[in-house]
């Protein structure tokens, strides 16, 4: 795939309307929410940081999910189609696609661990890393399903499956507050990948990363997901082999 | 193991058929254009021209028989970069102006052509800073046609390029058109426009009901209808009778009006005059491209009702 193609791509996902709204929801909630609770704590931890991980990984999720499912758009549109009279592989274009929501991703992390920092919250550089680069994995299961909504779904019913799909997982991930602190609902939540997202900022304060339960999880749902992508890519350009 | 034979024809269909369920939309075509050549397609809506152009561009798996370009599958053709294809259907995508899609597109290919060489000849370059959700339809058209043409292909295939555009802008186009054709290009166009056909096409494969019906020059095409017709007015009268008339190979009704197909102009014209002495309005006309039009494909429709 061409470097020219990919900074296009980039280009236009940053040009969206649809990057306004899952950088901004986080954003304004985080700022709103946090600012009013400034010097609270929730579970020990001050609740600026508890709360920027959460808005983070809520808003990182909401990005890559929606930066996948353009691809339903450019379906409707025919650019897909178009797409296939170019040498463009058909794995190039989902690379960009995903490489894309990643960045969107990256960004809106950068912009709450900023608003963050604003608000008072301090870590040292080991902590900001190691928070990133677990994010960073626990983003692959939701990328994938960027891509699966993709090729499933109508753009007319993009906007309340996406939100919906990633408010259930911010939901019971915690991202909004712990949805459950011990008992069965805790045990059914951790086996949810969106948990161990939220949980990436655990090492924020104090937690040592990911056990193995959370890798495993998040390594099953990834498979999981890749394969009911992969599926959905199918049925999708079956038609057009 | 290429076949030079085949490798030197540009374009080669072979027993083409593609059935959409119970709808045969393209029932056997045999075709090879050459390279440098530039072919119309020409039929009415329906008659299988935008089925043939999806299996040559790869897009549709035909049910029965081959495509061959440039010696090898459409598919190979398109990775290689050799094809250039503006499809009927589709928009252009949001978010970039004219020039960066263009740019976007000739980064796909080994061999583009320079952005604004081809901003220039299509003339796209006025707009090219605005967004492509900005464009008139013949804006939007030109840029296709630059998104097209900057791949700097073998094979240029445009499925019904001037659909969206007024006069003066399929006039504009085909004046880009053939300066693209003057470089030695090889280019299929899908056209229901008669005068497109004979005007920018080197040849004519004239399809019908999924069949080519005809194929040649514009000139041959006309000369396989080599009779004239005669329109009058004429109320009331029986076309079976018309048909009989000495001269007269086929009789339609619209209206008061009734248009005779001759294959002996002058001897319709007196037996017509003998037989009604009350036609009137009578007007005689040389067969053009229209009416072999007409002819070949009606010819077809009969053969296709035949017991």
């Amino acid at each position: 795939m061409s470097l020219t193609y990919l900074h296009y791509e980039v280009l236009r996902t940053f040009r969206s309307r649809a990057l306004l709204f899952s950088l901004g929801f986080p954003l304004v909630l985080f700022l709103v929410v946090a600012s009013t609770n400034r010097h609270a704590t929730l579970e020990g931890v001050s609740f600026p940081l508890y709360y920027m991980a959460g808005m983070a990984s809520w808003g990182a999720m909401l990005g890559i999910i929606s930066a996948g499912s353009r691809i339903s758009v450019e379906r409707q549109q025919g650019w897909t189609r178009q797409l296939r009279l170019t040498p463009l592989s058909p794995r190039a274009y989902l690379l960009a696609k995903v490489v894309c929501g990643y960045l969107t991703a990256l960004l809106t992390m950068v912009v709450l661990f900023v608003a963050g920092t604003v608000l008072g919250v301090r870590l040292g550089v080991r902590e900001w890393a190691v928070m990133v680069g677990l994010a960073l994995v626990g983003l692959v299961p939701f990328g994938l399903f960027g891509v699966m909504v993709g090729h499933l779904l109508k753009p007319d019913s993009l906007g309340p499956a996406v939100g919906g799909l990633s408010a259930l997982f911010a939901l019971f991930g915690g991202a909004w507050g712990p949805i459950a602190t011990h008992g069965t609902l805790l045990d059914l939540v951790r086996d949810i990948p969106s948990y161990w997202l939220v949980q990436s900022g655990t090492v924020a304060y104090g937690g040592g990363g990911w056990p193995l339960r959370g890798w495993v999880v998040v390594g099953i749902w990834s498979l999981a997901a890749a394969r009911l992508a992969f599926v959905a890519y199918r049925r999708d350009t079956a038609r057009v082999v | 193991m290429s076949i030079p034979a085949l490798a030197d024809s540009g374009l080669v269909l072979r027993d083409l058929a593609k059935s959409y369920g119970p709808v045969a939309a393209v029932r056997g075509i045999d075709l090879t254009i050459a390279p440098g050549e530039t072919v119309a397609l020409l039929g009415p809506n329906g008659a299988g021209k935008s089925t043939t152009i999806d299996m040559i561009l790869g897009l549709a798996p035909p049910d029965a028989g081959s495509v061959t370009l440039f010696g090898s599958t459409p598919a190979r053709a398109v990775a290689d970069g050799r094809v250039g294809g503006m499809l009927q259907t589709g928009q252009l995508i949001s978010e970039l102006s004219v020039r960066e899609l263009v740019a976007m597109v000739a980064a796909l290919y080994p061999r583009a052509l320079p952005v604004d060489e081809v901003l220039a000849v299509t003339g796209a370059e006025r707009f090219a800073a605005q967004r492509t959700t900005k464009l008139s339809g013949g804006q939007s058209q030109r840029t296709r046609f630059a998104m097209a043409l900057v791949a700097n292909p073998d094979l240029l295939v445009l499925d019904e390029p001037t659909a969206a555009l007024d006069v003066e802008g399929r006039h504009d186009f085909w004046a880009s058109m053939s300066e693209v054709a003057r470089q030695g290009k090889t280019i299929l166009f899908a056209t229901h426009y008669l005068e497109e056909a004979d005007s920018y096409a080197d040849r004519i494969v004239l399809m019908a009901r999924g069949r080519v019906v005809a194929d040649g020059a514009a000139t041959d095409i006309k000369s396989r209808v080599g009779g004239k017709t005669i329109r009058a007015t004429l109320p009331g009268v029986d076309l079976d009778a018309l048909r009989s008339l000495a001269g007269v190979t086929g009789a339609l009704r619209r209206g008061e009006a009734v248009t005779l197909a001759c294959s002996d102009g002058d001897a319709a014209l007196r037996s017509l005059l003998g037989t009604y002495p009350a036609a009137r309005d009578l007007e005689v006309r040389g067969a053009g491209l229209e009416e072999a039009f007409l002819e070949l494909v009606t010819e077809d429709e009969d053969e296709e009702t035949a017991p």
